[in-house]
């Protein structure tokens, strides 16, 4: 079995042997694959286990981000099914935003370190609002019009606003890395080139964020609208909610978490790129896909898992280093693709004719 | 090769008895495309040189053969692309990897020695100028074989994504280029020099034209000034594509990928095998793609580099498609001819006019947010005209038609139930006296 899936010249036989065998043969891959990724961290772990650890805690960090964006891909994938391509670079404009904002404003009042924080909060905040008010504004003008087209045409609209973002922020950015001074100027202990109270800054505004949307999508009114579309777009119009507004709300969300995601990240790492945003997308949309694409719950625990699994190939011993972190990505959707195409939490769907 | 080409000869008096209309039809362009390459070949060669200055001056300018090469190119890419998503309807956001596997496997048959892991000598045909070193096969052979590696590339992206649909498939594809061209940068895999790297493989052979360099007045290989020549070779390799395009469509494969596109599930009830309609699917695309890879690298660039294969290249080939009009080849055409001129002189151009009409100094930021204008293009096509400027008959109303699930709730929405009896009106005009009768 193994052998007819690695030839690649005779797939027809490989696909007719798979139904014959059944899910089996395809589970038991799977789980070798599974055991295999385990032994290389057991191997990894033993090497060198004060890199090991480093790199895990970075990649939770790195991971928390990717939950953020990987919430508004499948927010909007669970509600109108639409890969929002430009959501990396709603992310990118984050970024760019927050960093104008913050060292403007920081220039100007001349504030300490601690003020440092009160800015970046600042900054966060109007990234969120004008990241949301942008997403909310595409959704308005294109998607829209688009709701019942066929599914190509709002894939290939969304590619369209990918590149109109990236432009706006050559635009803005020039066509180069941007280095910008974010230093707080606190010093204190590293973890992995990265100082310890970055990786607090990101823990400590995400989990109070995945908290609210929680709260938002489980408990308000809102929210309960967002699930009901969700689930029958037209059943939820039958019962009075007004699915527009419901639409432009998940769009707002998941813009607002993007713009959050952008500060916190470009307040780490203090560079942006106008083109960063793509493959940030790529990956955040692979976590979501790995969590279960439309289970929120599943974006996270996919962000999360894709942040430590790109920190441990990037750092950790025996890992394959940076630069090839998208092909590790990457090659970790298409087999999940294969193998359980649902994600870790989604649950199968049928077909509906 | 030949072969191929020769097939339908005899069928023609058969079809003529039926229809004499439509074996005129299949004689119509590729007379119509022969007569098109020979006087843009005349044109350049030899009526340009002897007009006025200021019109040759202006032609060469705003229209040169260099772009009208590269557009050939590119033509043969959208036409890939075409059979995968026009046809067959599979999304592919990764097609740049066809193209730098088709470039690689150039890279690797026809340079001088470049690579320290693997340094080999072998001649096969190769053109009179090659280098003693490294491995030089002759250009045509390559196209067959960087099309035989691509189809196996083909193949291997297509074998996972069989399951997937729409959206997914379009992330995975995306997902394969990425990793091929991340091969690329990397150059190495598992400690083999495989890509070079950054740095590519330059100085490529060039393209040997074998007997007929025997001829008076033809080069016996075509260097970096030979540009009229290379355009016949192109327009030959472009003839080719047109041809299988246009026969492969009227086709049992391709009635199966129309059947897919437009329904998979009613298509696979219908006993078509949607293993071997898709894999197929995707194996022509990656011919083309390879056929185009090698032209691009052989005949424009003669180098290949990794910066060439990035996402925004996979992007600008749908567009083309997009734009012309999925499903249509003469669409396709239309499509890849403007955008490939907007992208290579077009836009510099008219920066470097506008700068000269305004006094400014605005002529690189044209080039510059071209992707931006490509963008705002695909959003407008998008909303206003998805069907592309030159539609099927066929994909118009496929792409004016509302989702299934929101026909059933026609009731709930009123203006959806107006689109669909459009739809129906423009699709069969009886169906409408039937409704009235």
């Amino acid at each position: 079995m193994t052998q007819a899936v690695s030839s690649p010249p005779a797939p027809l036989t490989a696909i007719r042997r798979k139904v014959r065998l059944g899910p089996v043969v395809e589970r038991w891959i799977g789980w070798a694959i599974l055991a295999l990724g385990g032994a290389w961290v057991i191997w990894s772990f033993s090497a060198s286990p004060k890199q090991f650890f480093e790199a895990l805690v970075v990649g939770v960090n790195q991971g928390t981000l990717y939950a953020l964006i990987a919430l508004g891909y499948t927010m909007v994938y669970g509600i109108i099914e639409l890969i929002n391509f430009a959501h990396g670079d709603l992310f990118m404009l984050g970024t760019i935003i927050s960093m104008s904002v913050f060292v403007n404003f920081m220039d100007q009042h001349k504030l300490g370190s601690w003020g440092g924080f009160g800015t970046l909060a600042l900054a966060m905040i109007i990234s969120m609002v004008l990241c949301s008010a942008l997403n909310v504004f595409t959704e308005f003008i294109a998607y829209r019009r688009l709701r019942n087209a066929p599914k190509l045409a709002p894939l290939i609209t969304a590619v369209g606003f990918s590149f109109i973002f990236q432009d706006i922020g050559q635009f803005a950015n020039g066509s180069g890395q941007k280095n910008w001074p974010v230093d707080l100027g606190l010093g204190g202990p590293k973890i992995g080139g990265l100082e310890l109270y970055h990786l607090l800054i990101v823990g400590g505004v995400t989990v109070p964020l995945l908290l609210l949307m929680s709260f938002i999508v489980t408990r308000t009114k809102q929210g309960k609208a967002m699930r009901a579309v969700a689930a029958d777009r037209d059943g939820a119009r039958l019962m009075g909610i007004n699915v527009n507004r419901t639409i432009s709300f998940t769009f707002a969300l998941g813009g607002a978490l993007a713009g959050a995601a952008g500060t916190l990240f470009v307040s780490e790492v203090s560079t942006t790129r106008y083109d960063q945003g793509l493959t940030f997308g790529l990956i955040a949309f692979t976590a979501a896909v790995l969590g279960g694409i439309g289970n929120l719950v599943g974006a996270v625990v996919g962000g999360l898992l894709i942040g430590v699994i790109e920190q441990l190939s990037n750092g950790a011993p025996h890992g394959l280093g940076q630069q090839w972190n998208l092909t590790v990505i990457f090659t970790i959707l298409i087999t999940l693709m294969v193998f359980k195409p649902e994600g870790i939490l989604g649950t199968r769907t049928t077909e509906k004719v | 090769m030949t072969a191929v080409l020769t097939t339908p000869a005899p069928q023609t008096p058969k079809k003529a008895k039926q229809a004499s209309s439509r074996s005129w039809g299949d004689l119509a362009w590729p007379i119509g495309y022969v007569l098109v390459v020979a006087f843009l070949f005349v044109f350049y060669k030899n009526l340009l040189p002897d007009l006025q200055d200021n019109i040759a001056g202006n032609i060469t300018k705003w229209l040169p053969i260099t772009s009208i090469n590269e557009a050939m190119v590119w033509i043969v890419m959208a036409l890939g692309l075409n059979v995968v998503v026009g046809y067959a309807g599979l999304l592919d956001l990764g097609y740049v990897a066809f193209w730098a596997v088709g470039g690689y496997v150039a890279g690797w048959l026809m340079s001088p020695p470049w690579n320290p892991d693997a340094n080999l000598t072998f001649h096969l045909w190769s053109p009179s100028n090659a280098n003693p070193q490294g491995i030089h096969v002759t250009f045509w052979l390559v196209l067959v074989a960087a099309g035989v590696v691509c189809v196996v590339a083909g193949l291997i992206i297509g074998a996972p994504t069989l399951r997937l649909r729409g959206d997914y498939l379009a992330l995975v594809t995306l997902g394969f280029g990425e990793m091929v061209r991340q091969v690329a940068i990397n150059g190495r895999v598992f400690g083999f020099n495989l890509t070079n790297g950054d740095a590519g493989i330059s100085s490529l052979d060039s393209i040997g034209t074998g007997p007929f360099g025997q001829i008076q007045g033809i080069p016996t290989h075509l260097g970096a000034f030979d540009n009229e020549f290379k355009l016949l070779v192109l327009g030959a390799i472009v003839g080719l594509c047109l041809f299988i395009s246009l026969r492969i469509r009227r086709g049992r494969l391709g009635r199966a990928w129309l059947a897919i596109r437009e329904d998979e599930l009613a298509a696979s009830m219908m006993g078509v095998s949607l293993v071997k309609a898709k894999l197929s699917a995707y194996a022509v695309g990656a011919f083309f793609g390879g056929l185009g890879g090698v032209a691009y690298a052989a005949s424009i660039t003669g180098a290949v580099s990794p910066s060439k294969f990035d996402f925004s290249i996979s992007i600008l080939v749908l567009l083309m498609v997009v734009l012309g009009g999925m499903g249509n080849v003469w669409g396709v055409l239309l499509g890849a001819l403007v955008l490939s001129w907007v992208n290579s002189t077009g836009l510099n151009q008219f920066g470097v006019q506008w700068d000269e009409w305004f006094g400014t100094s605005i002529q690189g930021d044209f080039k510059a947010h071209q992707f931006g204008l490509f963008g705002i293009v695909l959003v407008l096509m998008m909303l206003f005209r998805r069907e592309g400027i030159l539609p099927e008959r066929r994909t118009r109303a496929l792409m004016r038609e509302p989702s299934r699930s929101e026909a059933e709730a026609m009731g709930a929405d009123i203006t959806e139930a107006e689109i669909a009896d459009e739809v129906v009106a423009e699709e069969d005009p009886t169906t409408e006296k039937g409704l009235s009768s």
